[in-house]
């Protein structure tokens, strides 16, 4: 029986905080639900918006900010999807995907999906404004000390400065994420550089080594690329290789030169641009600049803020360039 | 995939010892210390031959017909009548998901919030864990709940709930035939052909499933309940099996001479019989789900895994953290509610509770379950947990924190992981890799048969003929090494700490439950750290196995020795032996087969860290399958890759049980690892 009224007693309080909590919240779920049918009529049907969210943070810039517009502006419902490329990519054909925001060129893939030779679930939405570099970069520490590393001819000097627990006895080369084309392992081959490439294997990590070495001067070179935030943190320097002309990249085995400037582009879904509407004018007239891009990114990796407020803040703050991507009709 | 067979071409003029079979006289680990000296010595001379080496970014025909394989199913897949199939069953998953997250997790629109809100989910949930196991339950589940809106990740944790229960659900459906065939049959070969199976869906790298289940079903929902659900499904076949097979013969002799039917045999004696085992299966099943969580979000799973995998990418510790520590509490909710819900009924009927009183209690928090339902639809801050900073604070605490500590103690560390990897990483690396291939072949099967005997033989050719035939020798053997290191790290903490903990039930007390949030936590919260702390190299990705493997060897160590008889205790200190004589001569000695366990299990639990080792600078296999997953044209390269971490964890799982001699490699469910066979 003692259990019997333990349990009666924990019965009553907690009955007792159930009420009160009830007499505080004011009855708001109708209004808001009323709010939002009259919103949902107002703006009209906008549809649904597959956004693919790819694992940068540049990337979730970009698609956060267009995002947030669609839905604020237009209505639409967009749904972001966390996917790496390739997953994405395949995702066009089911209708799971409709956008991915920034791409940096994957032929293999457009061979699959694009109109021609694959099977036209995927096309080209035109360029984002933003433009890809990438290439071989050291800490700006390093570039101001030594300037000759700025120069590939230059590197096999301080081979043994960048040697580390990994590389076996040469220079450490540090490749990036898996994720990304890189033909690191044929240049330093190629070119003759005493370097061993060392994978990162992620984002994360490569950061992570280029934030330690600019902190404590450590010898460190590596791939890396621009627009990324972390360039307002630490301005990591490019080192120059033989400069790269058309075909150059053709035969992986024998890259000897640099990359190429890489205009990011979107690609979308066929089948959801013949469905049409506002959203997918949007999309198409999408387009900003490294910078906005940086700074955006720079909200929610530095700031920590999430996503939807970095793009909300920035939309604020940028009224007409949102303008421009609005549908005319 | 038959070709695997294909036995590794021996060279005529390799050199180790030929003589496999130890001899008596010398004991087995002379033996193999001969066997690696003379490896060592033939390795002098022919550094560096025949290593096959395979660049980073360079693939084989094999893996050129792997990706095309994939490629011709994925053109096929409006034909394919498997996909299409594969697709409609996704579908199923993807509208049950939606359904109950309109109901608890998201706004259900027009509805600015779900139909019912974050109260009449507790309420209800602690109302289930009150019925199902007493109040201590229902006010854990209560506390999970609120700590989860309180947090401010309610609908990723309801999220991840859904889904959990989901593929546990049909885990369960799907997995009890099988497990009762696996605990009647006589039939060897079927016996033999579920293990194996078993065995390969325990070892194969989740992240290379990853990638044929989009394939299947398509991303989000459908593909996490799918992985999750592949993921899952072993540990309540094999634990429900086993308990099933362990019923006694003389009990299933006496009902069988009373006349009874073979499916009254299975529903009124087998399955009653085996209640206790089954449900161990079952939480074995929730925390293998649980743990799928992080890997499901790559394909867009809903649940606490997203947040975990975005505060990676902005290299956020403190907001991994957050999610992370979420994801234990659910499962120690889980598992407690699991464990005390399969103890209740007996625990009522020994307490000799009244059922009447119990019905009543029931009835009236029922009701107050359901007033708190209807109060969460009506209410605004019922519904949607209402929002506060500590999320962030704490977020922001535990970054401060790490940031202070990779500070202060960064040249330290750099300064260790020196020692290791020039001392032993690099020497050890270069006895494996540089040797030519058919040197370390023969070396290591001899190694098996001084070590294993004849028996360790078979599959040892195998899988080192599969090795071979899948072109990532070389990087298997430097994941192989990274393992073999790893282990060393895990047995010398397993060693003290266990030792410790056995010795003293105080630290045991206070360790037991770090030990659990290091099994549950997910690798990705404690990456960013110890890269800060290690760099991009192998050591990080070392360190990051040993904390995923060291809690499991740590407890089998400690209940090995706690499990030493205390009359030999009393014996050896009435001869006036020291506690380090006690400790070395006695409780080690007498535990040796929970240290063979412990070592076998922490050379497979930091393997089965090679993929995550990948991302964070290890190269080799590891970056290979994350290379597969993330390049369409190197697809096959990580399938590949994903094999040859199975062929190598069957490789060192079968030499380890062979070599611990009471523990013959086996079929028999009993002599398994714990979270093969049952819980420890």
């Amino acid at each position: 029986m003692r259990t019997l009224k333990k349990r009666g007693g924990a019965v009553a309080v907690a009955a007792c905080v159930v009420l009160t909590l009830a007499a505080c919240g004011d009855s708001s779920i109708d209004d808001e639900t009323e709010a939002n049918e009259e919103r949902a009529e107002e703006l009209g049907d906008c549809g649904e918006i597959n956004m693919a969210i790819n694992p940068w943070d540049g990337y979730r810039a970009s698609a956060y900010v267009i995002g947030t517009v669609a839905e604020q502006e237009l209505g639409c419902t967009v749904n972001y999807k966390d996917l790496k490329e390739d997953v994405s990519w395949q995702g066009f054909g089911t209708g799971e995907v409709d956008v991915i925001i920034e791409d940096w060129g994957h032929p293999d893939l457009e061979k699959k999906f694009f109109e021609g030779e694959g099977d036209g679930s995927a096309m080209d939405f035109g360029p984002n404004g933003n433009v890809g570099i990438i290439g071989w970069f050291v800490p700006p520490w390093l570039a101001e000390e030594h300037p000759e590393v700025l120069d590939w001819e230059g590197l096999n000097e301080f081979a043994s400065e960048f040697e580390t627990s990994e590389s076996g006895g040469k220079g450490q080369f540090l490749g990036s994420d898996p994720s990304f084309v890189q033909f690191d392992e044929a240049i330093v081959s190629n070119l003759g550089l005493d370097f061993e490439v060392v994978f990162s294997g992620s984002e994360a990590a490569s950061i992570s080594a280029f934030e330690k070495a600019e902190e404590n001067k450590e010898f460190v070179i590596g791939y890396w690329w621009e627009p990324h935030y972390f360039n307002a943190e630490v301005p990591m320097q490019r080192v120059a290789l033989p400069p790269y002309e058309e075909g150059c990249q053709d035969d992986p085995a024998k890259v000897a030169c640099d990359y190429p400037e890489t205009p990011l582009k979107k690609i979308v879904s066929t089948s959801w641009v013949d469905e049409g509407g506002p959203g997918v004018e949007a999309i198409q007239n999408f387009e900003w600049t490294n910078e906005d891009q940086n700074l955006v990114a720079k909200y929610i990796a530095v700031d920590k803020m999430s996503p939807e407020d970095a793009a909300a803040q920035w939309i604020e703050d940028n009224p007409d360039k949102v303008e421009a991507w609005l549908p005319t009709s | 995939m038959t070709a695997t067979l294909a036995p590794a071409p021996p060279e005529p003029d390799a050199p180790p010892p030929e003589e496999p079979v130890a001899r008596r006289g010398l004991p087995r680990w002379a033996w193999a210390l001969i066997v690696i000296g003379v490896w060592v010595v033939v390795y002098a001379f022919t550094k560096g031959q025949d290593t096959l080496v395979l660049p980073g970014r360079e693939h084989t025909d094999l893996h050129d017909t792997l990706t095309g394989f994939r490629d011709d199913v994925l053109a096929s897949r409006d034909s394919n009548p498997i996909i299409q199939l594969t697709y409609a069953v996704g579908e199923r998953f993807v509208a049950v998901v939606e359904w109950v997250q309109t109901l608890i997790s998201v706004p259900d629109f027009p509805r600015p919030v779900p139909q019912v809100g974050w109260l009449g989910v507790t309420a209800v949930a602690a109302w289930v864990g009150l019925a199902l196991a007493g109040w201590r339950i229902a006010l854990l589940v209560a506390a999970s709940f609120v700590s989860f809106g309180f947090f401010g990740y309610w609908s990723d944790a309801m999220d991840l709930l859904i889904v959990t229960f989901v593929a546990v659900a049909v885990s369960v459906l799907v997995g009890m035939p099988l497990a009762i065939w696996l605990g009647t049959t006589r039939n060897r070969y079927v016996l033999a052909a579920i293990n194996t199976t078993l065995d390969i869906l325990q070892t194969m790298p989740t992240f290379v499933y990853l990638l044929p289940i989009v394939l299947f079903v398509g991303i989000g929902p459908s593909g996490a309940v799918a992985c999750t659900l592949l993921y899952s499904l072993p540990p309540i076949i094999r634990i429900a099996g086993h308990g099933i097979r362990g019923v006694s013969t003389t009990t299933l002799e006496a009902t069988d001479s009373a006349g009874q039917t073979r499916w009254q045999r299975l529903l009124k004696v087998q399955l009653p019989m085996a209640r206790r085992t089954i449900v161990v299966g079952l939480n074995q099943t929730i925390m293998a789900a649980l743990a799928m969580a992080t890997l499901a979000a790559y394909v867009n799973g809903p649940g606490l895994g997203k947040p975990v995998l975005a505060a990676l990418q902005s290299r956020d510790v403190g907001g991994g953290f957050v999610p992370g520590m979420l994801i234990v509490v659910m499962a120690v909710m889980l598992d407690r509610t699991t464990t005390a819900a399969s103890e209740a009924p007996e625990k009522r009927i020994r307490d000799g509770a009244d059922p009447k009183i119990r019905r009543i209690v029931l009835g009236v928090t029922g009701a107050l379950a359901l007033v708190a339902v209807y109060l969460s639809r009506e209410q605004i801050d019922l519904a949607r947990f209402p929002e506060n900073d500590v999320r962030r604070t704490v977020a922001d605490g535990v970054n401060d924190l790490v940031d202070w500590f990779t500070d202060t103690f960064g040249g330290l560390t750099g300064g260790f992981k020196d020692v290791i990897s020039y001392g032993l990483l690099n020497p050890l690396e270069s006895l494996l890799a540089e040797s030519p291939w058919y040197v370390v072949a023969v070396a290591i099967l001899a190694l098996s048969a001084v070590l294993g005997g004849v028996r360790a033989l078979l599959p040892t050719v195998i899988c080192l003929a599969g090795l071979w035939y899948f072109d990532l020798w070389h990087d298997a053997m430097v994941t192989l090494n990274m393992t073999l290191v790893g282990t060393i790290l895990v047995m010398a903490l397993a060693l003290v700490l266990g030792v410790w903990m056995a010795r003293r039930p105080r630290v045991d007390l206070v360790l037991r439950p770090v030990l659990d949030a290091g099994q549950t936590i997910p690798p990705f919260v404690y990456l960013i750290p110890i890269l800060g702390l290690f760099e991009a190299t192998r050591f990080t990705a070392i360190v990051a196995g040993v904390i995923y493997a060291a809690p499991v060897a740590i407890k089998l160590v400690a209940d090995g020795i706690k499990g030493v008889s205390p009359a030999t205790l009393e014996a050896s200190r009435a001869t006036g032996s020291t506690t380090w004589q006690e400790i070395t001569k006695v409780q080690l000695p007498m535990a040796r087969g929970s240290l063979v366990l412990a070592a076998n299990q922490g050379l497979l639990y930091v393997l089965s860290m090679a993929v995550i080792g990948g991302m964070v600078g290890a190269g080799a296999l590891g970056y290979d399958v994350v290379l597969g997953f993330s390049r369409s044209e190197e697809w096959g390269k990580g399938a590949a890759a994903g094999i040859s971490i199975v062929l190598l964890g069957i490789l060192i799982d079968r030499i380890c049980r062979a070599a611990a001699h009471r523990d013959p490699v086996t079929h028999d469910p009993s002599k398994r690892p714990w979270w093969r066979a049952a819980s420890i």
